[in-house]
């Protein structure tokens, strides 16, 4: 077992995935020889041939077009869009075609697929490479929507998300591809596509996240520690379909709840969060539900992205709100 | 014309072996003039027209919701169908019947599509073949990804899907095009150039002079053929079929028709088009063109041609029976095949569904306005 980044366990678990199940190829814009923009598929055309690791033309719309048609005919292919951007075009084909294959055709044919793309802003890319499409696929019936945080879960989830009968979309936080390094071991266990991770429990507040946010959520719970508040940190990770059942135990548990997300604020995903809370648990609450987002506002270009988002300043002044609130 | 110096043709041959008079050219070889198959050829283009009359008698009678008909364009999909083995896979448009009805598909399975009921796309036959496909183009790069599924596989079959000539606009279609191009995959693609996107004529959609020639671009074959000549897009699409089996990569077929009908149910074609050039196809259509050469070789009869549709009004008659008499669709049928398996999240919306419907169905529901 080695430590690795959440991009190397990106690499393996597509590595395991290939080796464990013939029907998985991937396909993307300089994922071959190059290994990807990001590496992410750092020397697997060498190990599993340019049919199975296929440089694609440039044309995202095109690519999750092929992949449709490869699933429905029982490949598994995992088409990496190269940066968030980038990823609209392919809106077609996912909302159209990958996410209702099954229904239209009363599962006669399938979309066993995953389109992998990185996401979110702070590594001062360039314009259009700082997306968080979350929740414009979490709006979709049909399709799963995931969003790892660590190499762990990067790790399990994808190797579930290769593995799962119907279509997938995998949001890479680009932020945390290589912010730290965990023990990951290739063991081919994988993660379950339904359920939030508590990453911490604590008694007085419910912190709800995922993706890139989850590294400044658990430092803004150190922070708190010391002030004696302790936050019960929630990873999402599995938006769609979204497991409330865990966020409401820990509201009704702590009363108070935050949600901390990057994206735009409205119509953002914790808008869904938070209107499940207030549907399902109002009474638990003992403060209004506070939501930490992104603005809604274009995502900045580098300079001011650390303005854009959200801080672990901004997100301890969130908890202290709903702590003082009552 | 050609521009030799970059070493291809941008005129396309129009390949046509039946003149719209119904007289056969020199140039079709003895298998394209085998009379048994140019009679399954007729048969199944009349087939799907009468069928078509049915069913735009059922919409306009408010028994079907809107419908695309294939009228005039029988030939394109009979024609390319039958070129077609049964284990290959159709990628179609949303006016492909023709070929559907070819390959198997029921036509109680297209009435309960056009009647808005799911279970019209799980065919009892052909049973790869993928659904309609309403959003323009996005088929196209489908087909490619199929193909490429069935090549890495090495599986000794193609996938043949058809566009219009309004698709050809689309960049999915263009980028369908590169990619076979580049990856070879065995796969035909077929423009129904019926003159028509909606309202838009052809040459609004494009200032190519041939749709064909959108393959240059892609480094692939382009062919053009007359596509009310039911012989000769099975020639073309045939050779372009045994192509792609032998590696040979993909092919673009244009084939040119007229859309007689209006574009569907919902459209009055008569508000854009002057009713006199419609006239004047119909003296190309690709039935009475098929008719008069089988006559003149003594192939078919006053006789035969009564009994044949005597035979496809039966079947209509049957099919329209089944699909008016489908058990009907519970509100389950909207959870159902979602997923593989469906998520907690959906149970109580499911349950939710079933409860009004049942109080719809006691008669306690308020519906709808």
């Amino acid at each position: 077992m080695s430590e690795i980044t959440l991009v190397e366990a990106v690499n393996l678990a597509l590595a395991r995935a290939m080796s464990e199940d013939k029907d998985v190829l991937l396909l993307g814009e300089d994922i071959g020889v190059n290994g990807g923009v990001f590496r992410a598929t750092n020397g697997l055309q060498a190990r599993f041939g340019r049919e199975r690791v296929i440089d694609t033309p440039l044309a995202e719309g095109g690519i999750a077009g092929v992949a449709v048609g490869m699933a429905a005919m029982g490949l598994k292919p995992v088409a990496e869009i190269q940066f968030s951007g980038f990823i609209y075009p392919a809106i077609d084909q996912i909302i159209n075609h990958a996410s209702r294959m099954r229904n239209r055709t009363r599962g006669r044919l399938t979309c066993p697929m995953v389109l992998r793309s990185p996401c979110g802003a702070g590594i001062h890319a360039p314009e259009h490479h700082s997306e968080s499409p979350e929740a414009m696929f979490a709006h979709m019936p049909g399709l799963r929507v995931v969003a790892p945080s660590s190499p762990a879960r990067a790790y399990g989830l994808l190797l579930a998300s290769v593995r799962d009968p119907d279509p997938v979309i995998f949001l890479e936080p680009t932020r945390l591809y290589r912010l730290f390094r965990q023990e990951v071991e290739d063991d081919g266990v994988e993660l379950p596509l339904d359920a939030c991770f508590i990453l911490r429990e604590g008694a007085d507040a419910t912190v709800v996240t995922w993706g890139a946010m989850v590294p400044e959520t658990l430092a803004a719970a150190e922070k708190l520690e010391e002030e004696g508040v302790m936050i019960e940190v929630i990873d999402v990770a599995t938006l769609k379909p979204l497991d409330v059942e865990t966020i409401l135990r820990s509201v009704e548990k702590t009363g108070r709840c935050v949600i901390v997300h990057e994206a735009p604020r409205t119509a953002g995903f914790g808008a869904e969060v938070a209107a499940e809370i207030a549907e399902r648990a109002l009474y638990s609450l003992l403060a209004p539900i506070k939501r930490v987002t992104g603005y809604d506002v274009v995502v900045p270009l580098a300079k001011l992205e650390k303005q854009y988002i959200p801080s672990v300043d901004r997100i301890i002044d969130g908890v202290r709100q709903v702590m003082e609130a009552s | 014309m050609g521009n030799i110096e970059m070493g291809f043709d941008l005129h396309m041959d129009l390949v046509q072996l039946l003149s719209p008079s119904g007289e056969i050219s020199k140039a079709a070889s003895k298998s394209a003039k085998d009379i048994e198959r140019l009679v399954r050829f007729y048969r199944a283009m009349t087939r799907t027209r009468i069928f078509d009359n049915k069913a735009i008698s059922l919409q306009r009678t408010g028994q079907l919701g809107t419908f695309a008909s294939a009228l005039g364009q029988e030939a394109i999909g009979v024609g390319a169908a039958a070129a077609m083995e049964e284990r290959d896979v159709l990628v179609p448009s949303y006016r492909d019947h023709a070929a559907q009805f070819y390959r198997g598909m029921a036509m109680s399975e297209c009435l309960l599509y056009w009647g808005g009921d799911e279970r019209g796309s799980d065919f009892k036959n052909a049973r790869s073949d993928f659904p309609n496909c309403v959003p323009v183009a996005t088929q196209a790069p489908q087909a490619v990804g199929a193909a490429y599924a069935l090549m890495a596989r090495k599986e000794d079959r193609v996938v043949v899907t058809f566009i219009g000539d309004g698709g050809t606009s689309n960049g999915a279609f263009y980028e369908a095009l590169n990619m076979a191009g580049v990856w070879k995959t065995p796969v035909v693609f077929i423009i129904n150039n019926n003159g028509w996107a909606i309202s838009t004529p052809r040459e609004l959609e494009s200032a190519a002079e041939t749709l064909a020639q959108k393959a240059v671009a892609a480094g692939i074959e382009g062919r053009q053929v007359d596509g009310n000549d039911v012989i000769a897009v099975h020639e073309v699409v045939r050779r372009a079929i045994d192509k792609a089996r032998s590696g040979g990569g993909p092919t673009l077929i244009e084939a040119l028709t007229y859309r007689l009908g209006d574009h569907t149910t919902a459209d009055d074609a008569s508000r854009y088009r002057d009713p006199e050039v419609v006239r004047a196809q119909w003296t190309r259509e690709p039935i009475a063109r098929l008719r008069a050469y089988l006559v003149s070789e003594g192939a078919w009869s006053k006789e035969q041609e009564a009994e044949l549709h005597k035979e496809c009004a039966e079947e209509v008659d049957r099919e329209v029976a089944a699909y008016l008499n489908a058990s009907p669709l519970n509100c389950d049928a909207m959870f159902e095949h979602l997923y593989a398996k469906l998520p907690d999240t959906l149970q109580w919306q499911r349950e939710e569904a079933r409860r009004f419907a049942q109080r719809s169905a006691n008669g306690n529901g308020n519906g709808h306005v």
